[in-house]
Parts: C-alpha cells; sequence; structure tokens
C-alpha cells in the first residue's frame, strides 16, 4: 500500500520552491512573451519606462485604500502610467530633448518619488519596503504544505495561496491567449504601421494594447519579484531569439524557451548552489534570473549560427581567404601568360604579401586549383579557367575605369584589383584589350 | 472630361471640377495642416477611372501628405475625399496602399511570403489565422513579380529593387480597385522599374486606377496618362498631354529645376510618338 504521507523532502519543495518557482517562470513567461514586440519595434525603453514609472501609483494605491488587491494595485499603476506618458510629451515638447531622453527624465524621476512615497510609508509602519521594489520578495512566498497527499488539492489547501502566484498565473494565461489570438495582427502592426491601418487594424489601437499588456506585466510582477527581473524578462529573452532566427513565430517560440529557462537556472543557481558551496546563505533568485538572462544574451551574441561573432567573423576569415587565393591564382596565370608555367613559391613569397601562404596554398591545392611541386607551384586546368575569369573581370574593370569613369591609368590597377573580386555583372563595354594593350581572356560558358 | 484644370489662383467654388460618383477619387477642399503649419491647401481633385496618374512636385510639396490625407492615416483639417460617390470606410475594401519603402524596418523577422500575406488580412479577418488559400494566392502574388524564388527569404536579404516588388506584390493580392504608390520607382533597378510599369500598365487595363509619387519627370510622359502637379496647392492637373507644359512645370518647381527643359523635350517627343 502507498503510504498517504507526504515525504519530507517532497514536503520541503513544495512549501519552499514550488511557489516561487511558479511564480518566475509566469514572470520570465509573459514578459518574455509580450517583450518580443517592444523589441522589434525598437522600444525596449518604453517596458523600462513603464516598469518604473508604475511604482509612485502602486504606492499611492495601496496607501489609500491600504489594499492589495490587484484590482486597487492594477488602478494606481494604470493613473501613474497615464500621467508618465503625459509628462513624456511635455518634456519632449517643453524640454526640446530626444524622445529617449524625455522617457528617460520622466520615469527616473517618477521612480525615484515611488521610493520616497515607499519610504514614508514605511515609516508609518505599513507592510511595504524599498529592496522588494528592485528585487521582490519571491523567497516569502512560502506556504506550509500539508501532510498528506489527499490534502494537497483541499479548499484550504487551495486557498492558502498567495494571491501574487494566482495573480501571475492569471498573467500569464491573459498573455497567451493575447499573444495566440493577436499573432498576426500584433505582427503587422509592429512591422507596418500604415498597411494595418488600411487593412482595418487600427495600428495605434494594437499599441495601446500592447502597453497596457506591458503595465500589466509590471504591475503583476512587480511585489513578488521586483522591476529588475520585469525589464530584464521583457528585453533579454526576446533579444537572444531575435540573435538566433530570421522567423517571428520561431523567435516568440526560442523567447519563450529562453525565458523559462533562464528562470529555472537562475533559480537553481540561486538557491542550491550557495549551501552546495558552503556558503551561509542562498542568493537573491530574481536577481540572478535576471543575470542569467543577460548571460543568455551575450552568449547568442557571440555564438549564434547567423548574426553571432565567432560566425561573422569565421565568414569574414573565409572571405578573406578565398580572396588570398584569388590573388594567388591571379599572380600565376599572368605569369603563365609569360610563358612561366611554374612559378616559384619563394618569389612569391616575396612578391606578394599574402598573410599564411602555406595554407593559402594547401587549400587552393585542396580545391584543384594548383600543383604544388615543392618549391614549384603551377596552375591545373581549373586553375587556368579561374585565373582567366579573373584578369578577365579585372582587365575589363580597368577599361571602364579609365573610359567611362576617366581615372589616369596609373590609379587604375589597384582599384581594379579590389573590384575583380566581386561577383556582380561585368561592367560594360565588353572590350579585347585593357588600356595597356593587354588582350582580355574570353568569357567562359557558365559550366564551372 | 479631359479638360485640364488649372486651379490656383481661383475666387469661387463654381471653378471646381465636377465630383462625379464614378470617379475612384474624388478629393474636395483638402487642406491639411502640421501644427499651425499648412502642408497642402485647398486641394480639389478627381481621378478618372482606369488610368495612370503621376502625382510630382517639389520636394515637401504635400505628395506624401495628400496620399495619406486621402486614407485616413493623417487628419485633414478641412475638405471630403471620397471613393466611388462614399466615404472612405465603406470603401476600404477597394482601395491598396504601397507605403514608400524607407517607412518599415527591413530587418524584421518575416519572409517575403508573410510580407505578401499582410496584404490579406482584411479578407482574413480578425483573430483568424492565415490558411493555406491564402498562402497560395499571396504565392501566385508573388510570382507576378517574379520573385517564387524568394517566397521564404528573409526581407533583409532582398536587393532593394526586390523589396519594392515585394510590396508591390502586397498591394496587386488584395485585388484593389483604387491603388495609392508612395514612389516605388525610388532607387529601383532598371529590371524592377520595367517589372513596375508592366504591372501598373497590366493593373489600367483590367479598368483600375493608380495614383503614383513620381520623381522622374522625364518617365511621366511614357509611363502616365494622367498627371497631378502639386506644390501645396494643385497647380494643374490632368491628362498629361494637356497639363505637362513648360509653364505648369515651372509654376510647380518655382524655376528651380534645371531638369524642366529636359521634360517638356520629353513631352514633345512623346506627343510626336503619337502622331
Amino acid at each position: 500500500m502507498i503510504s498517504n504521507q507526504i515525504p519530507d523532502l517532497i514536503r520541503e519543495l513544495i512549501s519552499f520552491d514550488l511557489f516561487p518557482l511558479t511564480s518566475a517562470i509566469c514572470v520570465a513567461l509573459s514578459c518574455g512573451l509580450i517583450g518580443n514586440h517592444l523589441v522589434l519595434r525598437k522600444q525596449s525603453m518604453m517596458g523600462d519606462a513603464i516598469s518604473h514609472a508604475v511604482l509612485p501609483g502602486l504606492v499611492a494605491a495601496f496607501l489609500l485604500s491600504s489594499s492589495r488587491s490587484p484590482v486597487v494595485m492594477f488602478l494606481g499603476a494604470g493613473a501613474s502610467a497615464l500621467i508618465t506618458v503625459a509628462l513624456i510629451e511635455l518634456v519632449k515638447r517643453l524640454g526640446r530633448v530626444e524622445p529617449g531622453a524625455a522617457m528617460g527624465v520622466v520615469f527616473s524621476v517618477m521612480f525615484a518619488l515611488g521610493v520616497l512615497m515607499l519610504e514614508q510609508a514605511s515609516a508609518d509602519h505599513v507592510d511595504l519596503d524599498a529592496d522588494c521594489v528592485l528585487y521582490g520578495q519571491l523567497e516569502t512566498l512560502f506556504f506550509v504544505a500539508p501532510n498528506q497527499w489527499d490534502q494537497l488539492l483541499s479548499i484550504e489547501t487551495l486557498r492558502a495561496i498567495p494571491t501574487q502566484v494566482t495573480t501571475l498565473i492569471g498573467l500569464t494565461v491573459l498573455v497567451l491567449i493575447f499573444k495566440l489570438a493577436l499573432h498576426k495582427e500584433l505582427r503587422i502592426a509592429s512591422f507596418d504601421p500604415g498597411l494595418a491601418t488600411t487593412q482595418g487594424i487600427h495600428a495605434g489601437l494594437i499599441t495601446v494594447l500592447l502597453m497596457v499588456m506591458t503595465a500589466a506585466c509590471a504591475v503583476a510582477s512587480f511585489e513578488a519579484v521586483g522591476s529588475i527581473l520585469v525589464i530584464a524578462m521583457l528585453i533579454c529573452p526576446a533579444a537572444t531569439a531575435r540573435l538566433c532566427t530570421d522567423r517571428l513565430s520561431t523567435q516568440i517560440k526560442l523567447s519563450a524557451v529562453f525565458a523559462v529557462s533562464s528562470a529555472f537556472i537562475g533559480y537553481l543557481l540561486a538557491s542550491f548552489v550557495p549551501e552546495m558551496l558552503g556558503m551561509p546563505s542562498s542568493l537573491n533568485a530574481a536577481g540572478m534570473m535576471s543575470t542569467v538572462s543577460g548571460a543568455m544574451v551575450a552568449i547568442a551574441a557571440a555564438a549564434s549560427p547567423s548574426h553571432g561573432l565567432i560566425a561573422k567573423s569565421r565568414r569574414q576569415r573565409s572571405l578573406r581567404r578565398s580572396i588570398a587565393i584569388e590573388d594567388l591564382i591571379g599572380t600565376l596565370y599572368r605569369a603563365s601568360e609569360m610563358g612561366i608555367t611554374r612559378s616559384p613559391t619563394t618569389t612569391i613569397e616575396l612578391t606578394m604579401h599574402i598573410k599564411d601562404l602555406n595554407q593559402v596554398i594547401q587549400a587552393a591545392e585542396r580545391q584543384d586549383l594548383i600543383i604544388n611541386h615543392g618549391s614549384q607551384l603551377e596552375l591545373t586546368k581549373t586553375g587556368l579557367a579561374t585565373g582567366a575569369q579573373l584578369l578577365r573581370r579585372h582587365r575589363l574593370w580597368e577599361g571602364y575605369l579609365v573610359d567611362e569613369a576617366g581615372i589616369r591609368l596609373d590609379n587604375v590597377h589597384d582599384i581594379a584589383e579590389q573590384l575583380e573580386h566581386l561577383s556582380t555583372q561585368e561592367p560594360v563595354p565588353d572590350l579585347q584589350t585593357d588600356p595597356q594593350g593587354k588582350p582580355v581572356p574570353p568569357r567562359m560558358p557558365p559550366t564551372l | 472630361m479631359s479638360t485640364a484644370t488649372t486651379q490656383t489662383p481661383r475666387s469661387t467654388l463654381d471653378a471646381r471640377p465636377e465630383h462625379s460618383a464614378d470617379n475612384p477619387l474624388s478629393v474636395h477642399a483638402m487642406t491639411v495642416a502640421y501644427h499651425r503649419k499648412p502642408v497642402l491647401w485647398d486641394v480639389d481633385y478627381d481621378a478618372p477611372p482606369g488610368s495612370l496618374v503621376a502625382i510630382v512636385g517639389p520636394n515637401g510639396a504635400g505628395k506624401s501628405t495628400f496620399i495619406k490625407a486621402c486614407l485616413g492615416l493623417i487628419p485633414a483639417a478641412a475638405g471630403t475625399v471620397e471613393f466611388w460617390g462614399k466615404p472612405y470606410k465603406n470603401a476600404r475594401a477597394k482601395i491598396g496602399y504601397v507605403p514608400q519603402r524607407e517607412t518599415v524596418d527591413w530587418d524584421f523577422p518575416v519572409s517575403a511570403l508573410d510580407v505578401v500575406c499582410m496584404g490579406l488580412y482584411r479578407k482574413i479577418g480578425w483573430f483568424k489565422p492565415i490558411r493555406k488559400a491564402h498562402k497560395a494566392a499571396a504565392m501566385e502574388s508573388l510570382e507576378r513579380m517574379g520573385l517564387s524564388e524568394y517566397a521564404n527569404r528573409q526581407i533583409a536579404q532582398l536587393s532593394g529593387g526586390q523589396q519594392q516588388r515585394v510590396f508591390l506584390a502586397r498591394a496587386l493580392v488584395q485585388n484593389a480597385d483604387l491603388y495609392f504608390m508612395d514612389e516605388p520607382f525610388a532607387g529601383v533597378d532598371a529590371a524592377t522599374e520595367a517589372a513596375i510599369i508592366e504591372v501598373l500598365r497590366e493593373l489600367r487595363s483590367q479598368g483600375k486606377t493608380v495614383i503614383v509619387v513620381h520623381h522622374d519627370l522625364q518617365t511621366v510622359p511614357t509611363y502616365f496618362d494622367h498627371a497631378m502637379l502639386l506644390n501645396m496647392r494643385i497647380v494643374a492637373a490632368g491628362p498629361v498631354s494637356e497639363v505637362f507644359t513648360d509653364e505648369n512645370l515651372n509654376k510647380t518647381y518655382g524655376g528651380r529645376l534645371t531638369l524642366l527643359a529636359e521634360a517638356s523635350e520629353a513631352v514633345a517627343r512623346a506627343q510626336q510618338g503619337q502622331l
């Protein structure tokens, strides 16, 4: 018979970790999803501004009503957000500053005002404090799990779930519905507001909805996780996902994965790792999650297969290598025009400034362009054909630069040396000889 | 119907053109101002059905503003706009719009096919997903613009001309009867220009009207049959052969334009070709 008794370890996990983790994942998921459109509209700053600027409204609502019901909090935050938008407009007009600066001025002042109000309130022994505004109180979301399995889903137990948790679960459901139902509308309004409006999808309305959802995320998440995590989740997962794909639907799915995993990893790192390392107390979970999400952006910026720095520098290196090979082939071809079929490697080393010449030679050999006779290099048949096309482009460009662009003959070689590597169409007109009278090799049929 | 209307200065309302319910676009006394500075002043215009209309004028003449105000994208301070005698909201489905290419972020993570599908969003309706039939229609439109092999490319990977053709394909898929195009020829290659003009002519042969903001005065006589010369006010509007004169162009461009002589030569050539 299976015992009805909940084992201590599981009971402890349910009591201390289940709700903080659930809350964090809800915040990450909802902010991460909404953040996609802020990032795409280049309005990430807006998320930052809103999540800071709602603070005085929240505090005022709490002080006036002395209740923490989500409805009251949301009303206060909404009023705060409206005042912020109006103030930003005002500062923009009167202060003659750029929009970003106007936003920065207003939201930081609003946030500071909120913190002052909080201090005043906590002096009056009201249960609110300034620390939790930044980092939240994830760790305090524990509840006392029952001893028995069959009590776990009883009414009393469910009632004991902290309201922040139920609010966050509600928010996540709302965001999921919003994103699923309005995917196409959000996409067109973010991409081309003018077209959206002429298609009967009022772009202004969509923008307002998006801002309302951003504010909802900020308000609902505030108490549980603090503003740092909200801002991090509004920007980092979407930015990471954007670096990894060029498809919006993939980006949104990836952002959800990144958001949830940074919440999960951050939580594990904050609560269990310090203990394992023998540190006296656990670290702040919200701070750790934000750090993890930031680290993900850094990793994606470095290692993303399409937009990452590593991929970019690899592409650049391979381009540089193929240009070096072309230069080598060109030199060998010029020699072969003068009847020299085998060129000494040392001559090439001295006359051309190719970095890593040996590697370039090996690469050209692998591509079956040259034969390496030890101290001498010879073009293969393919190499000769490639060289002919390269010299054709070079000499046609020289002709073009002298005849059409009116550049002096002694200046054109270096320019043509760069243009010959381009894979654009050939310059017109089709010449037989270059300005110095050297023959232009005929065009090859495009069989290679 | 084909008389030119030279509308400034105008003293009485009697001088205004007849508005007709046959006309795809009738603009009456439209004035648009940004803050307190007028951009368009008392514009009256009727676009005839089945024609290609060029809007020409110097920078800042209000050409794009005219289009946006017709579409209700920016509010007009005064005046009325009617489409086939009906207000915009009753005619929206029959009106297509191609904005300037620079107005959108081409790094946006969507494919060419996604962008063309956006032309169908009105037909698809709010909340509803894009179905296979919609994608097929979009694909057909891309094919018409010679872009079928680029359907799944992200739009940033297309050349400027290809991007413009994607915009055209998106307009075509709407199957509208009146199109507004804001500088579709700006910065495109010769192949794209030819493709666009072919599509414009095809639309005209189907009885549709296309109103195009155009910069290249020399090609106006060959590409378009009607022209609207705009510089805050309408200087002249009507068939190209009648309104595209030295005098009108001088008034429109304030004599600043060195291309004027070439443009009137082009008119003369086109007229000789017709005779």
